[in-house]
C-alpha cells in the first residue's frame, strides 16, 4: 500500500469534459462564422438587416392595414382614416374579372374552374412516374373535355376531334411499328378524313341550344388566358420541338436547312413581332373566306415561338449523347425511326429536361405579351378595364401589380421546384 | 466463303425510293420540297388575293411620307415633319441605345450578385437567392410596368421643386428626378477647336482610343520585359497617366463646362433630360437580366474545380491573381455562351418599350407608322429584319470573343 502511496497524485478518473468557450458554440459560433467572419461581412451583414428592416417595416404595415371589403378606392380611404395600407378590395371585387376576363358569361365560372382542376388531374401522371399509369387514359382525354369546357357549344365538335385523333393513333398502330413513314403518313391521311367527314355532319348552327352555353374566343381573358395559351403552346411545342431538332441533326441538306433557317429566324426576333403578325398580317395568308380567331392565330404563333427553343434544347441533349449510342443502335440493325424511339431520345430528352421546363417558364411569362395585342389576359385586364377604364379602382396600382406577380411567382416557382425534383429523381449515375 | 463481291446491279424500281438507302433520302427532300413549295404557293396566292380585295399593294414608297407624330426621346435629329423612314431610325437608334445600356448594367448587376451568391456571409448569399427568384419568376413586362409606375407615381411632380414650401429637392442641386424623367447635368465645350459639339466629342473619343492603345503599348512592352527578365516592371503609373493626362489636357484646351438644369416656370430646363420610360425600360430589363446572369456567374465560378485553387495557392500566388490567372479565365469559358444569348434576350426584350411609351422601333415603325399606313406587311417584314440583322450581328461579335477566350485544343 505504500508503495502506490508514494506517487504523488494518480488521476482514477477522467476530468469531465469542460464545455467549449462561449464564442466556440452554438449560436453564437455560427453568428462568427456566418455573419460576422470580417469587417467586410459584418457591414454588409448590417446594411442587409437594415435594408430588410425598412423594407418590412414599409410592407406589412401596408399589408395588415389592408382594407379587403369595400367597393372602391375612395371607400378605402375612408376606412383607412389615413393610415397607410393597402386597398385589397379591388381584388376581391375584381377577383373574377381578373381570373376569367371581363367578358366571359358569369353564371359560367364553373366551367373554367372545373376545366382547371381537370387539367391538374391529367397533368399528374404526366409529372410524377409513381401514380398508376391508367390515370393516362383521362390525360388524353383532357384536351377534348377541356376544349368542350371552356368553349362550350355543340358537343360533336370535342368528339369529331377525338375520333380523328383515335383514328390516327389505330392507323398508326397498326403500321407505325413496321414502316414508320407509312404508318405516320396514314395516320395523318385517317385524320384529316374523319376531321373533313365530321365537320360536314355537324348541322349549321348546332351550337345554340347546346347543353353548355357557346362562349366565343373573344370572351376568354384574365388569368385564366396565360394558362390557356401557356398549357397548349408548351404541350404543342415539345412534338414540334423535337422534329425540328432532328431535322437540324439531320444528314439531308435540304431537310437541315430549312430548320437551321427556321430555328434561327425565330430565334432572332422578338415574340412581340411574332404577335403583330398573329394579330394584323397572318390574316392576308390565310383564304379570304376563312375566319380564323386571333386566339387560334396567337396558339399558333407562340407555338412555333417556343418550338424553336425547344428544339435548341433538344439538339443539346442530342449532341451532348456519346457517339458510341448512336453506333450500338446502328449495329443492332436498328432503322432510323426504331434508333431514335429506343436509344437516342429516352437519354437525349432526358437530358433536355431541365432546358425544357426553363423554356416552359419563360414561355408562360411570355404570355403576358398578348397584352400588347388587345387580348385581355391577366395584365391587360389590370392594365385596361380594371386600371385604366374604372373610376373606382384608379389608382390602385401596387395591389394589382403585386397579385399579378404574385400568381406568376407561384406558377414559375413551383414549375423550376419540380424541374429540380425530377433532375434528381431521374438521375441514373452514382456519385 | 468469299462475300465481297459488287453490290448486284438491279435494274432500278420504283420502290427502291423508299426502300434503297441510296435514294430514300432523295426521295424525303424532294417531297419536303415540293410540299414547302406548295404551300408557299398557297400562301402567296391566298396572299395575292387578300391584298387585291383589299385594294392594297406592296410598296415601301410610305417611307418618305411625313409621319406626323413627335418622339420625345431622340438621338438625331427628328420632327413631326420628318418622314416615316426617319421615325423608323430613330427608333432603331433608340432600341440600340436602351440595349446597349442595359447589356452594360445587366453585366454588372449579374456579376455582382453572383459572386455575393457564393460569399461565405449566410445572410447576403440567401438575400441574392431571394433576389435571383423573385427576378426570375416574374415576367419582364410586370418588372417594367411596376418600375416606370414608381417612375410616374411616386416620384414628385416639377411643380414639387417650386417655392418656398417645396416638397422636393434636387440631389446635389444636380439631378432632379421628376415623374416626367431624370435631369442630370450636361456636359459641353465652352472653346471647342470644332464649331459643332460633335467635332469635340470626336476629338475626345479619338483621344480615348489612343489611350487605349497607348496603354494596350505598355502592356505589351512589360510582358516582353517579363518574358525576357523574369521581372515585371512596375505598369501602374505609366498606365494611369496614358488614360488620364490626354483625357485631362483635353479637358482643359476644349474647356469643359457643366450646363446644370434648372426650374424654369413648370417644368426643368437646361441638362440632358433622360426620359421616365427609358429608364423604368433600363433599370427593369437589366434587374431582371441581371437576375438571370448571376446563376450563370455562379454555376462558372463553381465549375473551376476547387483544385485548381489550392493548387494556384500552392504555387505561391496571392488571392487576386489566383482570381486573375486562374479562376477568372476558366470561368468565362463556361459564362461567356450564356452571356451571349442573355444580350440578345435583352435586345429583344427591348421590344417591350411598346407598353410604357418609349419610342423605339416597335412603338414607331410596329406601332404608331403600322398604324397609320396600314401598311402592316411591310412594317413587320421590317421589324423583323432589324431585330433579326441585331441579332445575327451581336452573336457574330461575340462569338469571335468567346473564341479568343476558350480552352485552345490542339
Amino acid at each position: 500500500m505504500s508503495e502506490q502511496n508514494s506517487v504523488a497524485f494518480v488521476a482514477t478518473e477522467s476530468i469531465p469534459p469542460s464545455p467549449p468557450p462561449a464564442n466556440q458554440t452554438g449560436v453564437v459560433k455560427w453568428l462568427r462564422e456566418n455573419l460576422f467572419s470580417n469587417w467586410q461581412s459584418s457591414l454588409l451583414t448590417l446594411v442587409s438587416l437594415y435594408l430588410i428592416y425598412v423594407i418590412l417595416s414599409t410592407f406589412l404595415p401596408w399589408v395588415l392595414n389592408g382594407v379587403w371589403t369595400t367597393s372602391s378606392l375612395t371607400e378605402c380611404r375612408e376606412v383607412l382614416e389615413g393610415r397607410f395600407g393597402a386597398c385589397f378590395s379591388v381584388l376581391t371585387e375584381r377577383w373574377n374579372q381578373l381570373l376569367f376576363g371581363f367578358n366571359y358569361p358569369s353564371d359560367q365560372y364553373w366551367r373554367p374552374t372545373l376545366a382547371f382542376v381537370f387539367m391538374l388531374i391529367a397533368i399528374a401522371p404526366v409529372l410524377f412516374f409513381d401514380l398508376p399509369r391508367k390515370m393516362l387514359a383521362f390525360t388524353v382525354a383532357y384536351p377534348f373535355v377541356a376544349f368542350w369546357l371552356i368553349w362550350g357549344g355543340t358537343i360533336m365538335a370535342p368528339i369529331v376531334a377525338f375520333l380523328g385523333c383515335a383514328a390516327a393513333a389505330f392507323v398508326f398502330g397498326a403500321y407505325g411499328k413496321n414502316n414508320f413513314a407509312l404508318g405516320f403518313i396514314g395516320a395523318i391521311v385517317a385524320a384529316f378524313a374523319v376531321w373533313i367527314i365530321g365537320t360536314m355532319l355537324i348541322p349549321d348552327g348546332a351550337n345554340e341550344g347546346a347543353w353548355l352555353e357557346h362562349v366565343p374566343s373573344r370572351d376568354l381573358g384574365g388569368f385564366m388566358l396565360n394558362m390557356m395559351l401557356g398549357v397548349t403552346c408548351v404541350s404543342l411545342s415539345i412534338p414540334l420541338g423535337i422534329a425540328l431538332a432532328l431535322g437540324r441533326q439531320s444528314n439531308m441538306p435540304l431537310i437541315k436547312g430549312m430548320c437551321v433557317i427556321f430555328i434561327e429566324f425565330v430565334r432572332g426576333v422578338p415574340l412581340i413581332t411574332l404577335l403583330f403578325v398573329a394579330s394584323v398580317m397572318l390574316s392576308y395568308f390565310f383564304p379570304p373566306d376563312a375566319n380564323v380567331d386571333l386566339f387560334v392565330r396567337v396558339v399558333i404563333m407562340m407555338t412555333l415561338f417556343s418550338a424553336a427553343y425547344v428544339a435548341e434544347v433538344i439538339r443539346g441533349g442530342l449532341a451532348a449523347l456519346p457517339k458510341g449510342q448512336y453506333e450500338a443502335a446502328d449495329s443492332l440493325g436498328l432503322d432510323y425511326p426504331q434508333a431514335m424511339r429506343l436509344i437516342i431520345l429516352p437519354q437525349a430528352l432526358k437530358i433536355s429536361i431541365p432546358g425544357i421546363v426553363n423554356v416552359a417558364v419563360g414561355l408562360f411569362k411570355d404570355t403576358t405579351l398578348v397584352s400588347v395585342i388587345s387580348l385581355f389576359d391577366l395584365v391587360g385586364m389590370i392594365r385596361g378595364p380594371i386600371l385604366g377604364g374604372s373610376a373606382e379602382w384608379n389608382g390602385v396600382y401596387w395591389e394589382l401589380w403585386g397579385f399579378a406577380a404574385l400568381l406568376f411567382f407561384v406558377v414559375c416557382y413551383g414549375i423550376s421546384q419540380y424541374s429540380q425534383w425530377l433532375e434528381r429523381r431521374l438521375a441514373t449515375d452514382h456519385h | 466463303m468469299s462475300t465481297l463481291t459488287d453490290p448486284p446491279k438491279d435494274n432500278f424500281r420504283l420502290s427502291m425510293l423508299f426502300n434503297d438507302t441510296r435514294y430514300r433520302s432523295l426521295t424525303f427532300q424532294a417531297i419536303a420540297a415540293i410540299l414547302v413549295a406548295l404551300s408557299i404557293f398557297y400562301l402567296g396566292s391566298n396572299l395575292l388575293t387578300n391584298l387585291e380585295e383589299a385594294g392594297l399593294n406592296i410598296s415601301f414608297a410610305f417611307f418618305q411620307n411625313p409621319a406626323g407624330y413627335d418622339i420625345n426621346q431622340r438621338l438625331v435629329e427628328y420632327s413631326s415633319q420628318s418622314s416615316h423612314g426617319r421615325a423608323a431610325l430613330v427608333g432603331a437608334l433608340n432600341t440600340l441605345l436602351v440595349a446597349f445600356l442595359a447589356c452594360i448594367t445587366a453585366t454588372i448587376f449579374g456579376v455582382v450578385a453572383g459572386v455575393l451568391r457564393l460569399s461565405k456571409n449566410w445572410l447576403i448569399s440567401k438575400l441574392m437567392a431571394v433576389y435571383v427568384e423573385i427576378f426570375r419568376n416574374i415576367p419582364v413586362l410586370i418588372w417594367i410596368i411596376i418600375i416606370f409606375t414608381i417612375m410616374t407615381a411616386v416620384m414628385p411632380a416639377p411643380r414639387a421643386f417650386r417655392g418656398d414650401d417645396a416638397t422636393a429637392s434636387m440631389l446635389l442641386d444636380m439631378f432632379a428626378f421628376t415623374n416626367r424623367g431624370v435631369y442630370i447635368p450636361m456636359p459641353y465645350f465652352e472653346h471647342g477647336l470644332f464649331a459643332s459639339a460633335q467635332g469635340n466629342w470626336l476629338l475626345v473619343i479619338a483621344g480615348l482610343i489612343g489611350s487605349f492603345f497607348g496603354a494596350r503599348a505598355i502592356n505589351r512592352w512589360a510582358a516582353a520585359k517579363q518574358e525576357a527578365t523574369g521581372e515585371r516592371p512596375k505598369t501602374l503609373l505609366p498606365l494611369l497617366a496614358v488614360w488620364f493626362v490626354p483625357l485631362i489636357v483635353l479637358m482643359f484646351v476644349l474647356g469643359l463646362a457643366w450646363e446644370l438644369p434648372a426650374l424654369k416656370g413648370f417644368n426643368f430646363k437646361g441638362g440632358i433630360k433622360v426620359g421616365g420610360p427609358l429608364i423604368a425600360l433600363w433599370f427593369a430589363l437589366s434587374i431582371y437580366t441581371g437576375a438571370f446572369i448571376a446563376e450563370n456567374v455562379r454555376a462558372g465560378i463553381q465549375a473551376v474545380s476547387k483544385g485548381q485553387t489550392e493548387a494556384a495557392a500552392a504555387l505561391g500566388l496571392r488571392p487576386s491573381r489566383v482570381m486573375n490567372l486562374v479562376v477568372l479565365p476558366q470561368a468565362l469559358r463556361v459564362i461567356i455562351p450564356p452571356l451571349i444569348s442573355h444580350y440578345l434576350n435583352i435586345t429583344k426584350n427591348s421590344s417591350l418599350a411598346i407598353v410604357v411609351g418609349y419610342a423605339d422601333i416597335t412603338a414607331t415603325l410596329g406601332g404608331i407608322t403600322l398604324n397609320q399606313t396600314g401598311r402592316a406587311i411591310e412594317c413587320v417584314l421590317l421589324l423583323m429584319a432589324f431585330y433579326l440583322t441585331v441579332s445575327l450581328v451581336t452573336s457574330l461579335v461575340m462569338n469571335f470573343y468567346n473564341a479568343s477566350v476558350k480552352l485552345k485544343e490542339r
